[in-house]
């Protein structure tokens, strides 16, 4: 019988079905954190339990870690007192562990798909909601709480519900200026911020087919922000040639030829019934930003803001009802995070930025996801670009996502912020405003030093 | 075989919560919001209970979190989609370690819900006018006593009572004592190697 995606991979990965009706499900891949696994891992020691498949698990540094200098000792000594738990507790279980210091080190859904640990059929899960992200490459990839840590830790398995699959297609080609990231937004607009749950998003369509595993990327990490624990895209051949060579992807020829003829069985097939179906048409998505306090506040950059007046989150932000987010005045400019720090949306980025200085009251970071990401960056010289333009080349790290390492906002300033959340206080200062966009869309507003339409910078640029 | 030297031991049964309730009112509260990052900078949970909504306290001294009426409440109560954003567990941890022993709203993020049973504490669900209702009889008598019954989900509170809902795995988890899996996971390890040899990815391509 025609399948989707996710029940394939559920089917495959169950154990049994539990006395409490849910379904024990084998874990394929297990990422850690330093911020949700201490307890995980004191919660083991307490009950003397060992971490039976401690090769299934991957360890690494990102939330804490500073981005001026990762130099150890961490000036906060609760950073480093996190990142000595981390070490400690990887060391003791036998799992690998890229530290700061590691050249594998970055933001946990960076270097997962990265490195090839990431594939098709997978399930995956860590202590972070944005575990979404990982089902770019066809994995059913999920965020789950310290307690799921330690069970995932202690039995590599987890007591699930199965979930609804909502397919979602998008039709047609995006716009010059229009990105992933804006995609994204759109459907969580319009599907709203709890339209999600209960459901797998699956993303399909010719937009989806066209896109690359990294915008891919940009579209399953926001899932969540939708409501949705999971999000994914079907494996095809820009998958297989993405994972091609990668270090912890099949090596020889004969392994990979094996593993693309499982992974095209494992993706939906043509006739699969979905719980639900949606189209959006690609050619209607304009350059989108947030006004509001979640991810589903938004509007095109041209449209004013949709709100009614007694919206706490207008009164927060300081817009009134009808006015719009272009031409607000910006203090902070934030390239980075697992949603948009990858190598394509630093690239994105420099072609706005190149010949262009940053407006002089904005502060402006570049802090890309991953070590590896930073190195390639600056084989092609794209840090020189941003470092001319007046932008801060920092070391990779989640940085001004969330408020949990040196990068902050500070008073109510304004972040045009190619991150995930705009919740209050996300960014680090409780009074803080963070306005969601693509890169490219970060990138014009820091030249301008307000928020701009990128379409009308993208006059004269090269295609 | 379990590779595990013994299973543990389940927590207890959850049948019944009662307590004293307090209002909170608003959409989308996010995990942000309950547990402020900052606060996640720590190797344990211990003294979480101390930052619960600590932006929010701080920005509105009328926040519902500093009204000493509602001091000793154990039944919070919520509108849709509580507990959205980040899967950080310190979010409901902070609530248990505050003494909340149920949760009563409109609809919940998955994770947090999720992450609550864990802890032993229920997210019932009830409808919108039954929320409503409640939180305004709370907030005119923040002494009234609520009862929440795991297994038919119905809460009283003074002369009112609703009907609310708890996803049955997690509603017969809390009656059987099974709230907290590891045991049940642990139980047939043999099973759980079997899977894992059978898929090609661990066994290799």
């Amino acid at each position: 019988m025609a399948a989707t995606l996710f029940q394939k991979v559920w089917d495959a990965h169950a154990v049994r079905v539990l006395p409490s009706g849910q379904t024990q499900l084998f874990v394929g891949l297990h990422l850690v954190h330093e911020v949700t696994s201490p307890q995980a891992f004191d919660m083991l020691r307490q009950n003397g339990w060992k971490v039976p498949f401690p090769e299934r698990t991957f360890a690494t540094a990102d939330h804490i870690v500073p981005t001026l200098s990762q130099k150890r000792p961490f000036l906060d000594m609760m950073a480093e007192q996190m990142m000595g738990s981390l070490e400690r507790n990887c060391r003791d279980a036998s799992i690998k562990l890229w530290a700061p210091d590691n050249d594998n080190q970055g933001v946990v859904h960076v270097i997962g798909p990265e490195l090839g640990l990431t594939q098709p059929g997978m399930t995956i899960a860590c202590g972070d909601s944005h575990t979404s992200t990982h089902g770019a490459l066809g994995a059913i990839a999920f965020g789950i709480g310290t307690s799921q840590v330690r069970d995932v830790l202690a039995s590599q398995c987890l007591a699930l519900d199965p979930l609804k699959v909502r397919r979602i297609d998008i039709t047609g080609r995006l716009s010059r200026g229009v990105f992933a990231k804006d995609v994204i937004l759109t459907i969580i607009r319009r599907l709203g911020v709890h339209g999600g749950v209960g459901f797998a998003y699956e993303y399909g369509g010719e937009t989806i087919d066209a896109m690359t595993i990294d915008e891919r990327m940009t579209i399953c990490n926001m899932s969540i922000e939708g409501g949705a624990r999971i999000g994914y895209a079907n494996p095809d051949q820009t998958t297989f040639d993405y994972l091609r060579g990668r270090p912890f992807a099949p090596q020889t020829g004969d392994a990979f030829e094996h593993a693309v003829a499982w992974w095209r069985e494992m993706a939906s097939d043509p006739h699969a019934r979905y719980d639900d179906r949606v189209t959006f048409n690609a050619a209607t998505i304009e350059p989108t930003v947030t006004w509001g306090i979640n991810p589903g506040q938004s509007v095109a950059v041209s449209e004013p803001i949709d709100a009614a007046p007694d919206d706490e989150a207008l009164a927060f932000m300081g817009f009134k009802p009808g006015s719009r987010v272009q031409g607000t005045r910006i203090d902070v400019a934030f390239i980075g995070s697992c949603t948009n720090g990858r190598l394509s949306d630093l690239e994105e980025a420099a072609r706005i930025v190149k010949g262009h200085h940053v407006a002089k009251h904005v502060k402006a970071l570049i802090v890309p996801g991953s070590r590896a990401v930073s190195r390639a960056a600056e084989a092609i010289g794209l840090h020189e670009v941003f470092i001319a333009a007046g932008f801060e080349w920092r070391g990779a790290g989640c940085s001004m996502c969330l408020g949990m390492n040196p990068d902050k906002l500070e008073g109510q300033q304004v972040s045009a912020s190619s991150s995930n959340r705009n919740f209050k206080g996300r960014q680090g200062s409780p009074t803080g405003r963070t306005l969601l966009m693509s890169p490219a869309m970060v990138a014009a507003a820091a030249i301008a030093g307000e928020v701009v339409d990128v379409r009308e910078m993208l006059e004269g640029v090269p295609a | 075989m379990s590779p595990q030297p013994q299973a543990p031991s389940p927590m207890g049964p959850v049948c019944q919560v009662s307590g004293r309730g307090l209002p909170l009112k608003g959409h989308d509260i996010d995990t942000d919001r309950i547990m402020p990052a900052r606060f996640l900078v720590a190797v344990s949970f211990e003294g979480l209970e101390q930052h619960l909504f600590e932006d929010d306290r701080k920005a509105d001294p009328g926040h519902v979190f500093n009204d000493t009426r509602f001091n000793g409440a154990s039944i919070l109560v919520v509108n849709t989609n509580f507990g959205c954003g980040s899967s950080r567990e310190h979010a409901p941890q902070g609530l248990v370690r505050a003494g909340y022993r149920a949760i009563v709203g409109e609809s919940f993020s998955e994770i947090f819900q999720g992450n609550s049973a864990m802890l032993g504490m229920p997210c019932f669900v009830a409808s919108h006018e039954d929320v409503e209702r409640l939180q305004t009889l709370i907030a005119k008598t923040p002494e009234t006593v609520i009862a929440a019954d795991i297994a038919s989900g119905a809460i009283t509170a003074g002369s009112l009572t609703l009907n609310a809902v708890l996803p049955p795995a997690l509603r017969d988890g809390f009656l059987s004592g099974q709230w907290n899996p590891t045991a049940m996971l642990l139980a047939d390890f043999d099973q759980v190697r079997n899977v894992a040899a059978r898929l090609p990815y661990v066994r290799g391509f």
